[in-house]
């Protein structure tokens, strides 16, 4: 049995998950594939988006996947730690919003 | 930033049946990567033919006033091979007959070369149609004596082909060496004051760009764009292309491979990357390279690998068309390089 639960070469073997549904993992590499072409946005800032994306869903795979493809499109470190910093802002954020419910709450329990 | 070159430091890696023997052995030996002759056997591509000859690529010397990261050449200011005019004039008697249509000097800092100005005279004389000068910019500051060298290029109708790996200063210096950035812009600014880079200038400067570490370069129209904006934003500064090639495994780069602990993680992306389109015109099949001695290679990285041209012709003083057309290039796992995405050779994608 493996000793980790994530091993960076699982990530190579991605595509695989095709072959135990052809169609379901086909239709949703064309959608994947599709997502990041070039559109209204450029691909440079959809590749910044599933960086900060990358981290607030706290996937390994996606991190070292989207850090790399940032690298190739020439996108400095600075602009990748301003982005992941707005996934951390829209993460603290809706932690600290729903303070607003605790304050209800205490407003309505508390005579 | 290393400010020797691998054979001043006697490193193991200066040696290139050591580089060879790594690309040979471990995951290529035991069959976890196809070598690249099998790969390219695939598609019927092996053994890979040299075409016609369009471009002759002249290495006049390893000198050079830096000390790159990433450098296959191992150039650095310690390097004393140098091409002298005797070879030159037997690559003049070949230019005169060939039917390549363009000249590419390399080297090191081909400007560096003592005879760099005679034998650009004498080759423009020749009357090649682009000729091509590979400045690494910096040298246009590094010394009074090169300060007129745009004028010279101008006056020559040189093709100014330069390395600029990033448009901010951190990313470049990083690659390149403290201050490399700022003379860069310096550099570029003069070429564009007197019209090169220019739209619609005939005085063609382009760039070119290789990734800063173990990856490969992104899209090659993308990143023309990116540089372009941040460029004229920033500086004012305008150009006409940008080439985007792939740092191939040999050399300083291999040296930092390994260091880092990235080459098996490298080869593997390149492999995936590998597009049987771009072995069709890969630059090999079109170009043959002169080292400072007059040897002759299949390309500039072969030239450093030490594995000379397949043929009987093996010198410039000899050399024979006829007999160097339909020779067998020379391969190693080394020309995954030259096939990943869109391929990479020093005129940028091939596919």
């Amino acid at each position: 049995m493996q000793k980790t639960y994530y091993d960076p070469a699982d990530l190579k073997k991605f595509g695989k998950i095709s072959e135990w549904n052809q169609e379901l993992g086909d239709k949703f590499f064309e959608y994947y594939g599709k997502v990041f072409e070039e559109g209204t946005l450029t691909a440079r800032e959809k590749s910044l988006i599933a960086l900060a994306v990358s981290h607030t869903e706290q996937c390994p795979y996606c991190i070292d996947a989207y850090t790399k493809d940032g690298l190739q499109r020439g996108i400095t470190k600075e602009e990748m730690m301003e982005a992941l910093h707005v996934g951390a802002a829209i993460k603290s954020g809706a932690t600290l919003v729903h303070g607003v419910q605790m304050m209800n709450k205490v407003n309505k329990l508390e005579m | 930033m290393a400010t020797q070159s691998l054979h001043k430091r006697e490193s193991d890696l200066a040696q290139s049946n050591r580089q060879l023997e790594i690309l040979s052995n471990g995951i290529f030996q035991n069959g976890e990567l196809p070598t690249f002759k099998s790969k390219i056997s695939e598609t019927n591509q092996f053994p890979l033919k040299a075409k016609k000859l369009e471009i002759l690529q002249i290495n006049i010397g390893y000198m050079c006033n830096q000390v790159c990261e990433h450098c296959h050449v191992d150039a650095g200011p310690d390097r004393k091979e140098i091409m002298t005019r005797e070879t030159m004039q037997q690559c003049l008697d070949v230019i005169k007959n060939t039917g390549a249509h363009t000249l590419d000097l390399t080297g090191g800092a081909p400007e560096m070369n003592p005879d760099f100005r005679w034998f650009v005279e004498e080759a423009a004389k020749a009357g090649i149609k682009d000729f091509i000068v590979r400045s690494n910019l910096t040298i246009i500051r590094a010394n009074k004596k090169y300060y007129d060298l745009p004028e010279f290029f101008k006056k020559h109708n040189v093709h100014v082909v330069s390395s600029m790996p990033h448009w901010t200063r951190g990313k470049t210096d990083k690659q390149r060496g403290d201050g490399v950035f700022d003379k860069s812009i310096k550099a570029l600014l003069e070429l564009n004051a007197i019209g090169y880079g220019m739209p619609d200038s005939g005085l063609r400067l382009d760039l070119v760009y290789n990734p800063s570490g173990a990856f490969l370069p992104g899209d090659q129209a993308s990143m023309e764009k990116d540089f372009k904006k941040a460029l004229k934003e920033d500086f004012d500064i305008q150009f006409h292309n940008l080439f985007a090639i792939t740092n191939l495994p040999i050399s300083r780069f291999l040296d930092y491979l390994i260091a880092s602990e990235n080459y098996e993680d490298y080869m593997y992306a390149l492999v995936e990357a590998y597009n049987p389109a771009a072995v069709a015109n890969v630059m090999c099949t079109n170009t043959l390279s002169v080292s400072w001695d007059g040897y002759l290679f299949d390309c500039d990285f072969n030239q450093m690998l030490e594995l000379p041209v397949n043929s009987r012709v093996k010198h410039i003083s000899e050399y024979n068309e006829e007999l160097l057309e339909g020779r067998n290039i020379v391969i190693s796992q080394h020309c995954y390089g030259c096939t990943a995405g869109a391929g990479s050779s020093c005129q940028g994608i091939v596919a």
